[in-house]
């Protein structure tokens, strides 16, 4: 219940929030890598959580979005996906809307 | 050493799909194709949920990494007929 606690708090407290492994100067896996990369394409702040750190977030991340993997992309309180849907969305211009809103 | 064809088992006996395509030969990396009418109508986080379900334990044990394209029967029928497969 707390880890559940911890994560809201990161997900409010933060715009666009990526819950990673490693951070995005030093990825430690391709697939956060991939989405630390399309962020930085998208111009836009965002902050990281590395789930390295913390054994708890990173199994209660997993039951709290209902996904089994990481990285996971949260936008202004919205679960918004793994890296597949994150590419899939900034190539097809939604990611960017989604971001910054016209 | 797990096989993309054994991705492909598991997914097939859980999820209703058109067609599946699972590659990735160094037995942790994976990339799968799927085609399924359950998708229809479905965000693409539903639609990747559905995925994981199918593949229950198995994603959080064996698969070290899977990345998943998800389609409908309908942008499926739209994307062979445009590459004339």
């Amino acid at each position: 219940m707390t880890e559940n606690l911890k994560i809201k708090q990161l997900i409010d407290d933060n715009q666009v929030l990526l819950f990673m492994k490693g951070n995005p100067k030093f990825p430690q896996c391709g697939f956060s890598s991939l989405a630390c990369q399309v962020l930085d394409a998208c111009g836009t702040k965002y902050e990281t959580f590395d789930v390295l750190q913390d054994s708890d977030v990173r199994e209660g991340i997993k039951i709290f979005s209902n996904w089994p993997t990481i990285p996971q992309l949260y936008i202004k309180g919205e679960f918004v996906g793994g890296s597949d849907i994150i590419k899939e969305m900034y190539e097809s211009g939604e990611l960017v809307k989604l971001i910054s809103p016209a | 050493m797990l096989l993309p064809s054994q991705i492909e088992e598991v997914i097939i006996a859980n999820l209703d799909c058109d067609f599946i395509e699972v590659k990735g030969d160094d037995g942790t990396h994976f990339e799968a194709i799927i085609v399924s009418p359950l998708f229809k109508n479905q965000s693409m986080i539903k639609q990747h949920q559905i995925v994981y379900e199918a593949l229950g334990d198995m994603m959080k044990q064996e698969i070290h990494a899977l990345s998943i394209k998800t389609i409908t029967p309908e942008q499926w029928q739209k994307f062979t007929k445009s590459t004339n497969l």
